[in-house]
């Protein structure tokens, strides 16, 4: 099923004011060439087929500057997220309270894209969505923003997965504080 | 190997009233303070040969230098990134007259509340990288960057809003007994705190730090000539500066470990060179622009394990008053003044000195940290 596009709207009517637009710059231009078709994508390592995110000029692995774009599934599960309240920017207080995910892909949970929460309105808009919990799947919807098409996150399934056991999130149980010279 | 290690001491501190709003331009609030700062270290402005700055500081080095009337400048730094330099600077000054590059080195912060704010501002529909990916997402403050952090945090470790409050309140029990703080007369409780309004969920109103206008300085000489100032001087014993090498601004939430904060990278290279433990600090000025920050702090650091911050806090954890870690004795940003943390380095100068409002019975080692989730600094003083 391809994905949701659609314009944001409040509940209460189309967004009265101008939204942010990222700026686009000769690294992350393919992005947005991407989202205007429908594809999320994320910048390919051409060399040793690492996925990164922000996209950079050069390989962090191996250093090469041969990249690409990999198409992704668009699903993936909410790292975190915060639910901002005004005072805001004025379109953007229209829209508040809202949440805004940062979301693990689920090719990669090393690679977290930043998307306001939605949900899918009665014209086939787009309306600020419900209070979600990390750990909930969600899946890509594309909003049409100006001159723009930007990813946002709607909830797959309202039950959330148990939280994970042991071996999904290592958490070290210290820093180790170094002794005089030691190396670092 | 050469370190810094007591070798420079900071022998004058001076600041201006701290206020929602001042009249004075920033370069002038700081003349005021830099001049406070050098009057009580006993030393003439024309003996000045060394500015340290941060945070895009609006007056440079050239401004104040003949404004102030200093001497020539054989050493000027400016540190990036905000409010995680304010550490940096005093860290440059020891730097330098460590290698003799300059002998008495101003660092400063001045700033007004109508200083750049972008997000209320927006300055144009687009956005510089990185900023694209985040803010017109929604992600606009620096309190919903911070949120997304926290409620993280919260997930991974149990922390909770009491813990928040924690440190609020504190923060404000402290400034309570600080007259020149701005929150000196307003008390705060835990029921107001939990009834307060929302900001970026889990952070609350008082989950965030003030907004003020302020100038703050200090001075900083050899040891060998802090001996013949007139206040106990606070040597530099130990400083770090740390950027995690994935690390993208307030937003980071790119890395393997995005609550592991800049402060895990500041605290690692702060203890190696230190002849003292995170155990053996007996007071602490953890940078609080927003309450998480303090428990994000005391982990990185080391005061207590991973996960544990939250608990730390618990049953008066941070008082002055016999608390397990003394943290932000002034009242911080939360409550003193924000000043993107220089005022927490003055504090901890304080404490050495045995002058603070709230001060600790006998301290020795005291802690400052500068801003959290961005690229960061410390310092260990002593007496």
């Amino acid at each position: 099923m391809s994905p949701v596009r659609s314009t944001l709207s409040t509940s209460a009517g189309p967004v009265d004011g101008s939204l942010l637009q990222p700026l686009r710059g000769p690294e992350t231009a393919g992005f947005w060439e991407g989202t205007a078709r429908g594809e999320l994508l994320v910048q390919r390592c051409e060399a040793c087929g690492s996925l990164r995110f922000p996209p950079r000029p050069l390989c962090p692995s191996c250093h090469s500057t041969r990249r690409g774009w990999q198409p992704v599934s668009g699903r993936g599960r909410i790292w975190s997220f915060a639910v901002a309240h005004p005072p805001l920017l004025p379109a953007f207080s229209e829209l508040a309270p809202y949440s805004v995910a940062v979301v693990e892909i689920e090719e990669d949970p090393a690679i977290r894209l930043v998307g306001m929460v939605v949900v899918v309105g009665a014209n086939a808009t787009l309306l600020p969505g419900p209070v979600p919990e990390i750990g909930a799947a969600v899946e890509v919807a594309f909003e049409e923003r100006g001159d723009t098409v930007l990813p946002a996150w709607v909830l797959v399934d309202p039950h959330v997965p148990p939280r994970p056991g042991g071996g999904d999130i290592t958490i070290p149980t210290a820093i180790t504080i170094p002794t005089e010279g030691a190396d670092r | 190997m050469s370190t810094i290690k007591d070798r420079a001491a900071i022998v004058g501190i001076g600041q201006t009233a701290f206020s929602k709003s001042l009249e004075p331009d920033e370069t002038e609030l700081a003349c005021q303070a830099v001049l406070a700062a050098l009057e009580d270290a006993g030393i003439e402005p024309a003996e000045v040969d060394g500015l340290c700055s941060y945070g895009q500081e609006t007056t440079d080095e050239a401004e104040l230098a003949a404004a102030l009337g200093t001497g020539d400048l054989t050493f000027f730094s400016q540190v990036g990134f905000g409010g995680g330099g304010g550490c940096a600077t005093v860290a440059h000054a020891a730097m330098a007259i460590s290698c003799s590059a300059a002998d008495v080195v101003v660092a400063w912060r001045s700033r007004k509340r109508g200083s750049a704010r972008p997000w209320a501002s927006a300055g144009g529909p687009q956005l510089p990288i990185p900023a694209e990916w985040t803010r017109p997402a929604g992600l606009l403050r620096p309190s919903d960057e911070v949120a997304v952090l926290t409620r993280r945090h919260m997930f991974e470790h149990g922390t909770r809003r009491e813990h928040l409050a924690n440190v609020a309140l504190a923060a404000r029990a402290h400034a309570n007994r600080n007259p020149l703080a701005v929150m000196f007369d307003r008390e705060l409780t835990l029921d107001t705190y939990l009834a307060s309004r929302w900001i970026s969920e889990p952070l609350c109103l008082f989950d965030n730090c003030l907004e003020s206008d302020g100038a703050v300085a200090v001075v900083v000489v050899s040891a060998e000539r802090a001996r013949d100032c007139r206040q106990v001087p606070a040597y530099v014993h130990a400083a770090a500066q740390g950027l995690p090498r994935q690390h993208q601004a307030m937003v980071n939430y790119f890395a393997d470990e995005p609550i592991r904060t800049p402060s895990t990278v500041a605290g690692h290279a702060l203890w190696r060179h230190a002849d003292v433990t995170p155990a053996d600090v007996d007071v602490a000025q953890i940078y609080d622009a927003f309450t998480p920050m303090v428990l994000f702090g005391l982990e990185g650091y080391g005061f207590c394990p991973i996960g544990e911050s939250g608990p730390f806090t618990e049953d008066g954890g941070l008082s002055f008053d016999g608390g397990r870690l003394p943290t932000n004795t002034a009242g911080g940003s939360l409550s003193e003044a924000y000043l993107h943390g220089f005022n927490l380095i003055t504090e901890g100068v304080r404490q050495v000195r045995g002058t603070s409002h709230s001060q600790v019975e006998g301290a020795e080692i005291s802690f400052v940290s500068s801003g959290d989730c961005v690229p960061t600094s410390a310092l260990v003083l002593r007496r």
